[in-house]
C-alpha cells in the first residue's frame, strides 16, 4: 500500500489522526462531565479510537497483522457480548474486569521490549519495566477486585504477619525490576521472575481488602492503569498513549481521592488495614426500642406530607426494588408531593452508581440530588425515607469520636420530621457499625424486603385514590 | 515520527496531569461511575500500543504474549465502550428534554 502514497505523506496521515485522536478523547472526557452531553462525549471518544487503530495498521514495519486482526476480533467479540449482558448493579465489577484488561495490555508491551533485549536507552528501559510492574499490578489487582465484586470469591483473606510478606512481594518486584536494569543482556529468566512477582503483588495487595473499599481500589487501578499506558507510550514512541495515558492516570488519581475522602477512609488505611481495625466501639449496643410500623402506614403518612427526601442504598438496587420504588414516587408526585432523591457520594457500589441504578428505573436526573446539594433541606422535609442505605446516614459519624465511622459526611435525615426506615432486619450495616438512628424518637422502622415493601407502598397510596 | 524525548517529555506530562485534574473537577456526583467508566475506556489507547508491539514481535514468544496484549486491549476499548454508553443511555431529564 505505501508504493501508492509516499511514505512522508503516510507518516504525516498517521501522526494527524492520532493528534485527532487525542483531541477527541479529550473532548470526549470533558462532555462527559454534563448529563445533557455526556452521549455526545463517549461516542467523540470511540470515534478517536477508531481512527487511532485504524491508522496503526498503516504504520512503517508492521507485520503478523493476521494476528492482530484475530487478536482485535478476539477480545472485541467477548467484551462486547459481555458488557451488552451485564446488569447495571454489575457494573462496578466490569469496569474493574476491562480496565485489568487494559493494564495487562500495557504489562504486555512491557514485556514484549524486554524479551526482545532492544539496546533502548535507560530510562526508556526503566519506563518499560515501571509500566510492565504498575500494569501487571493493575491487572491482577482487577481481577481479583471483580473476583470479589462478582462473589467468586467471599473470604477476605488476612492473616497474621500478611502485611509483612505483602511487602516482601512487592520489594521483590521491585528488585526483579531494578535487577533487570542493571544486570547485562535482560536474562529471561529474570524476566519472567519480576512479571510473575508483579502479578503476585497485585493479587496479594487486593486479596485483604474488603467490599466496601472496593471501589476506591477500583478507580486506583484505573489511575494506575493509565499511568502504565503512558509508560509505554513512551517506549513505543506514541504521543497518543502518552496523552490519554496521562490524562487517566492524572484524573483517576483525583478520582480515587475524592472518593477515598467521601467514605472517611485515607488511601493508606484502605490499603494496608482491614475496616473496622480502628475501633472497638463496633460491638456495643445503642440504649432504646426501635419502633416498628407497617409499609401501609408508612405510604399514608408520605401520601399526606408535602416534602419526601428518598434516601436509596445498595439494598434497593440488590432487591431490584428501583421500579417499584419510582412507581410510588409517581404517585406521590401526582399527589402534588415534592419528592426528592439524595444520593450520598458513595451510595451504590462506588460513587455514581446509584445514579446509574435510579435512571434505570426511570429516575429523572433533576430529581437526584447529591450530599452538598440537599443536606440542608432535611429540616424542612415532613419525611425521609431512607431505604436499603445504612452507614451513610449514621449520626455517630457526626458526633461519636471513638465511632469506625466519625468524621465521614453524612446525610442527615435525623434533622426531618419523620424518618422511615426500610430495613430487611435488624442488623447492622456493610461496616458493622450499629446505628443510633434507628432507636431515635422520630424514627419508625418498616423491615422487609425492599422490593415487598415497596409494593405495600404501592398498594397503601392506592388504597387512598379508592 | 515524533520523539518525545528529556524535558520536552516531561513538560508534556505536566501539562497533561493538570488536564486531566482540570477535566474530573468539573464533573457532579451523578456521573462519577460513567466517567470512571468512560476514562477506563480512553486508556483502551493501550491497543494501538499493543498492536504495534504484536506488529514488530519477531519471536514465537514475542508473538504469543502480543496476541494476548492485542486481545486485552481490545477487551478494555470494547468493553469500556458499550458499559459507558449504556450508563449515559439512561440518564434523561423530567423535563423530557430529549438531552
Amino acid at each position: 500500500m505505501s508504493d501508492l502514497i509516499s511514505r512522508d505523506a503516510l507518516d504525516l496521515f498517521i501522526q494527524a489522526s492520532y493528534f485527532i485522536a487525542v483531541i477527541l478523547f479529550i473532548l470526549g472526557i470533558k462532555r462527559m462531565s454534563s448529563p445533557v452531553t455526556a452521549k455526545r462525549g463517549i461516542k467523540q471518544a470511540g470515534l478517536g479510537m477508531l481512527l487511532a487503530v485504524v491508522v496503526t495498521f498503516f504504520l512503517p514495519g508492521m507485520s503478523n497483522l493476521l494476528l492482530i486482526i484475530t487478536a482485535l476480533f478476539v477480545g472485541s467479540l467477548l467484551a462486547w457480548i459481555s458488557a451488552r449482558r451485564v446488569a447495571m448493579t454489575g457494573m462496578p465489577q466490569m469496569v474493574a474486569l476491562y480496565n485489568g484488561m487494559g493494564g495487562g495490555a500495557a504489562a504486555t508491551i512491557g514485556a514484549i521490549a524486554l524479551y526482545a533485549g532492544r539496546d533502548y536507552d535507560t530510562v526508556i528501559m526503566s519506563l518499560a519495566v515501571l509500566g510492565g510492574l504498575i500494569g501487571s499490578i493493575a491487572f491482577s489487582g482487577s481481577l481479583v477486585a471483580y473476583a470479589k465484586l462478582e462473589g467468586l470469591v467471599s473470604k477476605t483473606m488476612r492473616f497474621p504477619g500478611q502485611q509483612f510478606v505483602n511487602a516482601l512481594i512487592f520489594l521483590g518486584a521491585i528488585g526483579t525490576g531494578a535487577a533487570l536494569l542493571l544486570v547485562e543482556g535482560y536474562p529471561t529468566g529474570l524476566i519472567t521472575a519480576f512479571f510473575v512477582l508483579s502479578l503476585l503483588a497485585g493479587v496479594t495487595i487486593t486479596m485483604p481488602i474488603g467490599g466496601a473499599d472496593m471501589p476506591v481500589v477500583i478507580s486506583l487501578y484505573n489511575a494506575l492503569t493509565g499511568l502504565a499506558v503512558a509508560f509505554e507510550g513512551f517506549v513505543l514512541d506514541n504521543p497518543a498513549m502518552i496523552i490519554a495515558g496521562t490524562v487517566v492516570g492524572a484524573a483517576g488519581t483525583l478520582l480515587t481521592q475524592l472518593m477515598a475522602k467521601a467514605m472517611n477512609r485515607p488511601l493508606s488505611n484502605v490499603l494496608f488495614s482491614g475496616f473496622g481495625d480502628t475501633g472497638g466501639s463496633a460491638a456495643e449496643g445503642t440504649e432504646g426500642n426501635m419502633k416498628e410500623t407497617e409499609a401501609s402506614d408508612a405510604a399514608i403518612t408520605m401520601a399526606y406530607a408535602e416534602k419526601v427526601i428518598i434516601v436509596p442504598g445498595y439494598g434497593l438496587a440488590v432487591a431490584q426494588a428501583q421500579h417499584k420504588l419510582w412507581e410510588f414516587c409517581e404517585r406521590l408526585m401526582e399527589r402534588g408531593v415534592d419528592v426528592k432523591f439524595a444520593i450520598h457520594p458513595v451510595a451504590g457500589r462506588m460513587p455514581g452508581h446509584m445514579n446509574v441504578l435510579l435512571a434505570e428505573a426511570g429516575v429523572p436526573y433533576d430529581l437526584i440530588f447529591d450530599l452538598e446539594e440537599i443536606n440542608a433541606e432535611f429540616d424542612e422535609a415532613d419525611v425521609a425515607l431512607v431505604i436499603g442505605a445504612n452507614d451513610v446516614v449514621n449520626p455517630d459519624a457526626r458526633s461519636k469520636k471513638d465511632s469506625p465511622i466519625f468524621g465521614m459526611p453524612i446525610l442527615n435525615v435525623d434533622y426531618a420530621d419523620n424518618v422511615l426506615v426500610v430495613k430487611r432486619g435488624r442488623g447492622t450495616g456493610f461496616s458493622g457499625v450499629e446505628n443510633p438512628l434507628f432507636f431515635a424518637d422520630n424514627t419508625q422502622m418498616v423491615f422487609g424486603d425492599a422490593q415487598e415493601v415497596a409494593g405495600k407502598f404501592i398498594q397503601g397510596i392506592k388504597s387512598l385514590a379508592d | 515520527m515524533i520523539e518525545l524525548t528529556g524535558f520536552l517529555a516531561l513538560y508534556i506530562v505536566m501539562l497533561t496531569a493538570f488536564v486531566g485534574i482540570e477535566i474530573i473537577s468539573r464533573v457532579p456526583v451523578i456521573l462519577h461511575t460513567p466517567l470512571m467508566s468512560g476514562s477506563n475506556f480512553v486508556h483502551g489507547i493501550v491497543v494501538v500500543g499493543a498492536m504495534i508491539a504484536l506488529g514488530h514481535a519477531e519471536t514465537t514468544l514475542g508473538q504469543i504474549i502480543g496476541f494476548i496484549g492485542v486481545a486485552l486491549g481490545a477487551g478494555n476499548a470494547v468493553g469500556g465502550y458499550v458499559v459507558t454508553e449504556r450508563m449515559l443511555e439512561m440518564f434523561k431529564s423530567s423535563k423530557g428534554s430529549k438531552a
